[in-house]
């Protein structure tokens, strides 16, 4: 067993976990944050991305070991202490950026992740659909997911326009 | 996932220390190859060492005439380098198109290159720009250090450091991927170094390697035309699901006239 201490959520928390505890374990049976997802369980499908200092990372591509001392930020923890939506959050919830939703958390998280990336240049669509590569959707053909993230991105400041 | 101990030293010494006081031991760097294969219960490793904490794996830096990446340095990292970018442009554009950003976040040069998996992009960046490996004990050409099938010339033990690239005249990386899993079916880089023309291939075989009748070809006239007419033998290239044998031949040729072009 190894004593850890992360950050999730602004919240300091340690515990004392065996080595081989992935991250999403962590977050979803110990701390009961069950808003990360598991979906494919093998790297592929980003239902679990969450946030490691700052970046986006495949959950259970990673050990609760390998992120002690480090900080975490999961869908819980980006709306505003009073319960309002992110900002990106409203946007998937107003431009139908889900259906079953199963997706949604580790989508917004990962929409997160590449609008701060990519502040230093116009947000395009062609870059959304590209940086989105590491998360799967089966229900909405990612149309609704883009269009979200497009207003999601305005809202959050970032000028987004340009070519297609 | 079996259960293994865990250790997270803070120098390689006390790396290399951890690594042999263990039966079985693996090194830990980004994950992204280890922790699948954990999950799979393909490696049974009695301790895991992570080289997460160590800090001369770290970094890039400018070198006499080149880039020095750390072994621990996350693919995107690589991508976004700002010097890396305007020195070897074709070394930021292979890492910005390795896995997804998720996997780039995390997947090291070092841990890809270690591993050495046929289908990944790295081994073909190393060959093709002619990098130096620093390893824990010595340096290694790029040339020597993959030897074949996720096989590499490190002793048990070892840990690469460091990469040093020397900037080439020019250079491009083309490949052809897997659009689920992202890895190459064949990928091509392309480079004119100081040390001549060369060309390196990833995805094709069980291992990098270099096409010397395509160098010398470009090594005398530098376009499309010099390499449409060399055959590709595929006799011992790979062959699955995804493309045949043949297929991957024909493949090198083609994306090797498309990194020519980039370029010439």
């Amino acid at each position: 067993m190894t004593d850890i201490t992360i950050t999730v959520n602004d919240r300091e928390i340690t515990a004392t976990v065996e080595p081989r505890l992935l991250l999403v374990e962590f977050l979803r049976e110990t701390l009961l944050l069950t808003g990360t997802h598991v979906g494919c369980d093998t790297s592929q499908c980003g239902a679990c991305t969450v946030h490691l200092n700052g970046r986006s990372v495949k959950a259970c591509t990673v050990l609760a070991v390998q992120a002690d001392g480090q900080r975490v930020t999961t869908i819980e923890g980006i709306a505003a202490a009073d319960g309002a939506l992110h900002p990106m959050q409203e946007a998937f919830r107003e431009h139908h950026g889900l259906q079953c939703g199963f997706c949604t958390p580790g989508m917004v998280m990962s929409a997160l992740a590449l609008v701060e990336r990519n502040r230093g240049e116009p947000l395009t669509e062609t870059i959304i659909r590209n940086e989105l590569e590491g998360n799967l959707c089966r229900c909405t053909g990612y149309q609704g997911i883009v269009k979200s993230i497009v207003a999601g991105a305005k809202a959050m400041g970032a000028h987004v326009g340009g070519a297609p | 996932m079996y259960a293994f101990a865990y250790q997270r030293p803070n120098t390689l010494k006390e790396a290399e220390a951890a690594f042999n006081a263990g039966e079985d031991a693996s090194y830990l760097a980004g994950g992204q190859t280890l922790i699948p294969t954990l999950k799979q219960r393909l490696r049974q490793p009695s301790v895991v060492v992570d080289l997460g904490a160590i800090a001369a794996l770290k970094g890039i830096a400018a070198t006499n005439g080149g880039i020095s990446v750390g072994a621990a340095v996350c693919h995107a990292d690589v991508a976004a380098a700002p010097e890396i970018r305007k020195l070897i442009p074709a070394l930021a554009r292979l890492a910005s198109q390795i896995g997804d950003p998720q996997v780039r976040n995390r997947g090291t040069l070092g841990g890809s290159i270690a591993n050495n998996d046929p289908a990944s992009d790295y081994p073909a960046a190393l060959v093709g720009l002619g990098a130096t490996v620093h390893t824990s004990a010595r340096d290694l050409a790029a040339d020597e250090f993959f030897t074949g099938m996720f096989e590499t010339a490190l002793a048990s033990g070892e840990l690469v450091v460091k990469v040093s690239f020397p900037a080439p005249r020019r250079a491009a990386y083309v490949k052809f991927r897997n659009p689920a899993s992202r890895y190459a079916i064949v990928g091509v880089m392309v480079a004119e170094t100081a040390q001549g023309v060369r060309v390196a291939v990833t995805g094709a075989g069980p291992c990098v390697f270099r096409i010397p009748e395509m160098e010398a070809a470009l090594a005398k006239t530098f376009s499309i035309g010099a390499i449409q007419n060399i055959p590709i033998a595929s006799g011992e290239l790979n062959a699955d699901i995804h493309a045949t044998a043949e297929y991957r031949a024909h493949l090198v040729g083609v994306m090797a006239e498309r990194a020519v072009a980039m370029i010439a």
